[in-house]
């Protein structure tokens, strides 16, 4: 039968149609993304981002921060790690962990597996309270459950029993878990908006530095890529004179661009770590770490 | 108490290359507590490597020297099996001293 | 790249702008005059801080403020908190503007 001007008009509506849908589709890539997170493919995105932009890189050496970007950086790193400035924290943290409480109990009474090996699975999501627990703040608890005084979770001892226990964890995968569960996915959504959101006065956001500027230098330091960035934790910073934990690189990060940081371990940074880890899944446990 | 000294001391033919690090806080007397009250000053005055008798290192450090200090350097005519012997005084008198195997 | 930089362009201007305005010269200035700039700063701050977007510049500007009137320097007090305001307020323009603005940057 010979295609007459009906089926070209409704060749035309359809090409028409197709035409819109396409630009309604460019408009709408341009736009935020569907309502629901995707973690699973957010994961893929940003590890692909890295991986493409650094085809030079070992994937599991994201890890490694600057050392990842940079060879001097990195020759002299491979020097330190002979004799690595963590090694004081490290042997106290081993100490540390294995002392009992007053009441006679140890921190091993309070993890799976007797806390060892184990730290590749923080933070997780609390289903019971709704929240993600870091940790340092499981440590913590552990602490006050057995009548002990809460450590800073900044540095000093709690950056010890940390440096310990991430220790034992060394070369294991980072496996963070994000339950079936609106709540954990708000969590996970929550620490990805703080991630990317300007702040400060000098208006940058985490992504700025390390998304968009991993191996670019800031003043005199080379920024570390976002992937993987917290696998090393915690870390002896030269700039510190000693050791921080996750807490205290957050205040610190927010301070240098001249915001007011937040208190450690508030649900903010709770959450940006939850995403950070949940991102970096698959990439080995570096850590204690060192730092310029 | 642990000692402040971590060293390894490692011999290849003639060369024996040292590496030590040193728990110390190395205060310069120039810093400011939290409340704004100088830290006193507090650090190694002088550090010596001993092999055999004689002083294979010794090394004046003073203010300008960083917290937990690292020190990488190498010596001739040990073998392994020799005893090292690192010893520190401080400028408030306090030391600290071990003895490492050359491995 | 120059997504970045016109976004921080604009912030900029923004920022001189205010603190163009919060820099003109004080004419005798009095304590009442102080009390009122330093109210006004004061109600800024703390709304940042609901919004927990505070800069650090904005509390030091406000710290300045009030030590510079408890030496009875009410000029310079003044020229402080209206500082302390004028940032006080970007910060609070900087999570308005922010809030969705974030996705954009997301790597997808």
């Amino acid at each position: 039968m010979r295609a007459g001007p009906p089926i070209r008009l409704g060749t035309a509506v359809l090409s028409l149609a197709a035409l819109a849908l396409a630009v309604f589709a460019l408009n709408a890539r341009a736009a935020p993304a569907s309502e629901t997170p995707d973690p699973v493919a957010d994961a893929k995105a940003f590890r692909d981002y890295f991986v493409k932009k650094f085809p030079t890189v070992k994937p599991d050496d994201f890890v490694n921060g600057p050392y990842s970007m940079n060879q001097d950086m990195r020759k002299q790193w491979e020097d330190m790690e002979q004799f690595p400035p963590y090694e004081f924290a490290l042997e106290a943290g081993k100490e540390m962990f294995s002392k009992p409480f007053k009441n006679g109990k140890t921190y091993a009474d309070c993890f799976s597996n007797g806390g060892i090996g184990i730290r590749q699975n923080y933070p997780y999501f609390d289903e019971k309270e709704g929240k993600v627990i870091t940790l340092e703040l499981a440590l913590n608890r552990c602490r006050e459950v057995n009548g002990e005084a809460p450590l800073s979770y900044m540095k000093d001892d709690m950056a010890a029993l940390t440096a310990y226990m991430a220790y034992t964890s060394r070369g294991k995968l980072m496996d963070i878990k994000i339950p079936n569960d609106p709540r954990a996915l708000a969590a996970y959504e929550n620490g990805k908006r703080y991630f990317y959101t300007r702040r400060g006065q000098l208006n940058f956001s985490c992504a700025s530095c390390h998304v968009q500027n991993p191996g670019e230098r800031i003043r005199a330091e080379i920024l570390a890529p976002a992937l993987g960035i917290l696998n090393a934790m915690p870390i002896y910073r030269s700039e510190w004179g000693g050791m921080g934990t996750i807490s205290r690189r957050f205040v610190s990060c927010n301070s240098q661009v001249r915001a007011v940081a937040l208190e450690p371990q508030s649900e903010e940074y709770r959450d940006l770590e939850y995403y950070l880890s949940y991102v970096s899944n698959g990439l080995p446990i570096s850590g204690p770490g060192s730092r310029p | 108490m642990a000692s402040t000294i971590r060293v390894r001391a490692v011999s290849s033919g003639d060369i024996t290359e040292v590496q030590a690090l040193i728990q110390h806080p190395m205060d310069s007397g120039y810093v400011k507590d939290a409340k704004g009250q100088l830290i006193p000053p507090h650090f190694i005055d002088q550090l010596v490597f001993e092999h055999g008798g004689k002083n294979v290192l010794v090394a004046n450090w003073g203010p300008a020297v960083a917290k937990d200090p690292y020190i990488k350097f190498s010596f001739k005519g040990a073998k392994k099996g020799d005893d090292l012997k690192i010893s520190w005084v401080d400028n408030k008198g306090a030391t600290d001293s071990t003895i490492a195997k050359i491995q | 790249m120059s997504e970045n930089r016109t976004r921080m362009m604009r912030s900029l201007l923004l920022i001189s702008g205010l603190l163009l305005a919060a820099s003109a010269p004080a004419f005798a200035a009095s304590e009442a005059d102080f009390k009122s700039a330093y109210a006004a700063a004061a109600a800024a701050e703390k709304e940042a801080d609901a919004i927990r977007d505070q800069w650090t510049t904005a509390e030091a500007a406000l710290k300045a403020a009030r030590k510079a009137a408890d030496a009875g320097n009410f000029d310079q007090a003044i020229a402080a908190a209206k500082q302390a305001e004028a940032l006080a307020k970007a910060a609070i323009f900087q999570a308005a503007s922010e809030k969705d603005r974030w996705k954009d940057a997301e790597v997808r």
